[in-house]
């Protein structure tokens, strides 16, 4: 056996690399969805083990019971039963139509609940009152705007820790998808139209988030840094940005809004009124937001078209 | 001006000469094509080509076709796929890798185009078409003509992805091309526009073909087979014809309004003017869910013929899979939007949509159950077709697995979109569809050409493949954990997603290591084939009527028709023939009526591409020419009445005299 100490080399290779792997992602660090710092991820993660785990229980069974029905009854062993025409049998069928049947009403059961509680629309109950953050996905960058702080920022997002956030989304350009794994699940932000997504990180610490909707060329490094802080150090942010001297105006929007795959962060100090809402409505009566835009006038136009 | 009117918008900048990549491929290709020619001079067979292969209507011919062309598809499809794996796993900053964003958005987009439209669906309709009437004892298809315009279609489609690589770009939008992405605002291009008339020919294609086969199963039954007593394979594909016959022509419809939209400026899909880019993710995917049914429940039928036959036994539970079929074909319709549960759809819509899709399980599971209890007691030889067939029960039950976990909407929000999605779906397309068709592949192999494929060079090819397909995607499930979103051509080294993707890498080198082996099995195949030669028209003791006519059959499959009154008709003819005291009977021929060859499907796809070309950049003169073509050649058709003709009782005896000493 010429070929035994190479073979043995490999398996212990292979075994090396299975365990370094499975230490390397186990230690958690890197598995974001797995590591979860916020409310609704944490649920998300518990919800995936608890239906990971009563799949298993047909799962399992189907694999090892492939390959020990393929060795037992292998053509060579003749020692095993035979019984060509063996076809129907009643009971039998009734048990493999209604154990995974039982197991789907649990999981359907589970499902509906779930996603009502994680329903990204549906606000976090809490004593702290909640943070609004508007968020349009640009080619290729994130603009986030503070309506009641009357700030903005691109590609960097803070709030503050045991917070309830409500992020309300739209896109200027093609679908985007928001997402920060370690604090919630994504939702889209598509052009025309509002979305929302709530959450709460209940661990401070700085978060990826990313797009995760194919948008165009710049799309792989359309990703901002969610810092979660304390209440203090938020405010404190909030009067750094406010000392910007950038002020996001219609202009500096526009130039924003072209396509761009520069990813700095910006701060801007103060927003142009109802930048969101026109942004949305932009795509929904092209002809009239530039006159709403030039005017300067607020969000009657807009009202008045949403009926 | 009229340089304008014949050439559009197209001029020679068109071909990316700068680019070594492209320009390598294309010389390949153009090699490939200039070999082929020069061997058809050579060994001088254009008019056999011609008059025995691109005129035949021969349901067996033409599924030959569909074959080779899903090989060559496949070959196409998988260098995009090393092209992404190694892109990938090189591509951590600071390197941005070999491929810029322009490029690699064009090579996913391709891959999934070219791997789901041209294929698979071409293989599973290369396999339906040739098996289909054999096993119903039918003599073709019951639209012979129809059936090779369909696969003219479908070359049509393929060609201009093909063509796109060289002349111009492919749409980078991913395969389904969500608008606004690829409306004119942001794709103004000729990339999607290649794309909207790939698939509507193809679309086309399929559809056309998806009535010829639904009627073919339906009308053409020899006498006593009912429905309850056709082969599972037959009875998956007849279901099958139905998702296509009642989903292809959304897509074609949708795939209209986006060309409309792009063409004369209208706004079904844009994201101003009251489009709506939502729509068009609904009717795209209440096409693109059943597709994906479209594709599994034929390679369903393919195991259930396989297990059956080599394990030696009846297949167990035949009715409850009939009716586990017949009940995932209506539970396809009623999932679509499980594939946006993150568009902001309600949580009672959500939850509705993700129960109607775990309960798909159920069925899906019955079947699993039915082929083990079929194993249950069998006589199991591993050949290679049963191999494939223990891999799929093993891996589909862990893609169906991972799909049942996305369809829960709230663990959907986390890894929809992730490469967990890409690795599930890869799971059950992979482990579902591709093992399914090289199984049938093996297994049908001596029906078609009358020698058996080299089964140890089948069983490394399978090792490699299998071996490769769990390295390359379990490493996927992880990085979706670890926040990895699926069509990024760079990612910072922070992420620590870089040793999984160079595992991945390495499983798709694997794959491609399986896919040589494939090559060479052919090649060896052929050569060896008189060893391997299949005298008796059954090499693996089958049971359906495939296995009752000669290998490779002759161009009317039955001389006599048969009659049946089993569900595996052969096999009890032949436990008939083992009685003593059986005495055969001698075998009384009557004239057969078969479909005369004819030109006009050929030469409609040929005028179909050009047409395609001709609309994607925008040629007015040869796109009206064309199109004239086009409509020319069907209506001629339509007043051809001399399309059958009757091969005499004497010829069929000399014929089949001829098979039964061994000449043909």
């Amino acid at each position: 056996m010429g070929g035994s100490p190479i073979v043995i080399k490999l398996r212990s290779l292979i075994f090396k690399a299975l365990a370094l792997g499975s230490l390397l992602f186990l230690s958690g660090c890197n598995a974001v969805v797995m590591n979860p710092k916020g409310i609704i991820a944490e649920h998300e993660k518990h919800l995936f083990f608890v239906a990971l785990s009563l799949m298993l229980i047909i799962v399992v069974p189907v694999i090892i019971l492939t390959l020990v029905i393929a060795r037992r009854y292998r053509a060579s062993n003749t020692n095993a039963k035979y019984t060509p025409d063996w076809s129907h049998n009643n009971w039998l069928e009734l048990v493999w139509w209604t154990v995974p049947a039982i197991i789907i009403i649990i999981l359907a059961t589970i499902t509906w609940i779930s996603a009502h509680r994680l329903d990204p629309y549906r606000p976090i109950q809490s004593d702290v009152k909640p943070i609004t953050i508007d968020v349009v996905a640009l080619n290729w960058r994130w603009l986030f705007i503070y309506p009641d702080l009357g700030i903005a920022t691109i590609n960097f997002v803070q709030f503050p820790v045991n917070t309830p956030v409500a992020f309300h989304l739209t896109s200027d350009g093609p679908m985007n998808s928001f997402q920060i794994p370690q604090l919630a699940g994504q939702i889209y932000a598509m052009a025309g139209m509002k979305t929302q997504l709530h959450l709460m990180a209940n661990e401070m610490g700085d978060y990826n988030g990313r797009s995760t909707n194919f948008s165009g060329d710049g799309f792989s490094d359309m990703t901002f840094v969610a810092h979660v802080s304390s209440q203090d150090d938020f405010n404190k942010w909030v009067q750094t940005v406010k000392q910007s001297s950038n002020a996001l105006t219609m202009d500096t929007y526009k130039k924003l809004a072209a396509p761009s795959e520069d990813e700095t962060v910006q701060y801007f100090s103060s927003v142009e009124n109802n930048l969101f809402d026109n942004v949305v409505m932009s795509f929904m009566m092209p002809a009239m937001t530039t006159t709403t835009v030039n005017t300067g006038t607020n969000s009657p136009a807009v009202v008045s078209s949403k009926k | 001006m009229l340089e304008q009117l014949i050439f559009g918008k197209l001029t020679l900048d068109a071909i990316p000469y700068q680019n070594p990549i492209i320009m390598g491929a294309g010389a390949f290709m153009a090699l490939c094509a200039l070999a082929v020619i020069g061997a058809l001079f050579y060994f001088k067979r254009w008019t056999w080509l011609w008059k025995e292969w691109l005129t035949s209507v021969d349901h067996k011919k033409i599924g030959i076709m569909y074959i080779i062309f899903a090989g060559v598809m496949l070959l196409r499809g998988f260098s995009d796929a090393i092209m992404m794996r190694t892109q990938q796993a090189i591509a951590v900053s600071p390197h941005l890798g070999y491929l810029p964003p322009e490029h690699y958005d064009q090579v996913f987009t391709a891959h999934g185009v070219i791997m789901i439209f041209f294929m698979a669906m071409a293989f599973v309709f290369g396999l339906v078409n040739i098996i289909v009437p054999e096993q119903i004892g039918a003599r073709d298809v019951a639209y012979p003509y129809l059936n090779s315009l369909s696969f003219w279609l479908t070359v049509a489609g393929g060609s201009l992805v093909f063509i796109s690589l060289v002349v111009g770009d492919f749409a980078a939008t991913g395969w389904l091309a969500y608008p606004p992405l690829s409306e004119l605002a942001y794709s103004p291009g000729v990339g999607v526009d290649y794309y909207l008339w790939a698939l509507t020919l193809s679309g086309i294609g399929t559809l056309i073909g998806g009535i010829n086969i639904f009627v073919t199963i339906i009308k053409m039954r020899c006498p006593g087979m009912t429905l309850m007593k056709m082969p599972l394979f037959t009875w998956s594909v007849l279901c099958s014809m139905i998702l296509v016959i009642v989903s292809f022509p959304i897509l074609n419809a949708t795939l209209g309004m986006l060309f409309l939209d792009r063409f004369f400026g209208m706004h079904f899909f844009t994201a101003d003017f009251g489009g709506n880019a939502m729509m068009y993710v609904n009717l795209i995917w209440s096409w693109g869910h059943p597709e994906v049914y479209i594709l599994v429940l034929p390679a369903f039928g393919i195991y259930s013929e396989i297990v059956a036959t080599f394990c030696k036994k009846t297949l167990f539970g035949y009715t409850a899979m009939v009716w586990a079929t017949v009940a995932i074909t209506f539970l396809s319709f009623t999932v679509w939007l499980h594939h946006f549960f993150t568009m902001g759809a309600g949580a009672d819509v959500n939850a509705a949509f993700g129960i109607a899709t775990m309960i798909i399980s159920v069925p899906t599971g019955v079947k699993i159950f039915n082929w083990l209890a079929t194993m249950y007691r069998g006589r199991i030889t591993f050949a290679t077709p049963m191999m494939w067939t223990i891999a799929f029960l093993i891996t589909f039950s862990i893609g169906g697995m991972t799909g049942v976990l996305m369809s829960v909407p709230a663990i959907d929000f986390q890894v929809h979109n992730s490469v967990f999605l890409i690795a599930h779906f890869h799971n059950t397309i992979i482990g579902g569809v591709a093992f399914g068709l090289f199984a049938g592949y093996t297994y049908w192999f001596p029906k078609m050409f009358g020698f058996k494929l080299n089964e140890t060079l089948g069983k490394f090819a399978f090792w490699f493949w299998v071996v490769g397909f769990y390295l390359a995607f379990m490493p996927l499930y992880l990085l979706g954990f670890m926040g990895m979103t699926r069509r990024l051509d760079h990612y910072s080294a922070a992420t620590g997603w870089h040793p999984y993707l160079v595992v991945a890498m390495i499983g798709a080198f694997s794959i491609f290591i399986g896919i040589i082996f494939q090559i060479v099995q052919l090649l060896v195949s052929i050569k060896n084939r008189k060893q391997n030669m299949d005298t008796t028209g059954d090499p693996w003791d089958g049971r359906t009527l495939e296995w009752s006519i000669p290998s490779p059959p002759p161009f009317y499959n039955f001389a006599i028709e048969p009659t049946v009154d089993a569900r595996d008709p052969f096999w009890a003819e032949k436990q008939k023939r083992k009685q003593p005291g059986y005495v055969a009977v001698k075998p009384h021929y009557t004239d057969i009526h078969m479909p005369r060859n004819t030109a006009a499907g050929f030469i409609a796809g040929m005028f179909a591409a050009v047409f395609g070309f001709a609309m994607a950049w925008d040629m007015p003169l040869i796109a009206a020419i064309t199109g004239i073509g086009v409509l020319a050649c069907l209506i001629t058709r339509t007043f051809n009445f001399n399309t059958d003709y009757y091969v005499t009782a004497a010829e069929v005896e000399k014929t089949e005299a001829a098979i039964a000493s061994g000449v043909r």
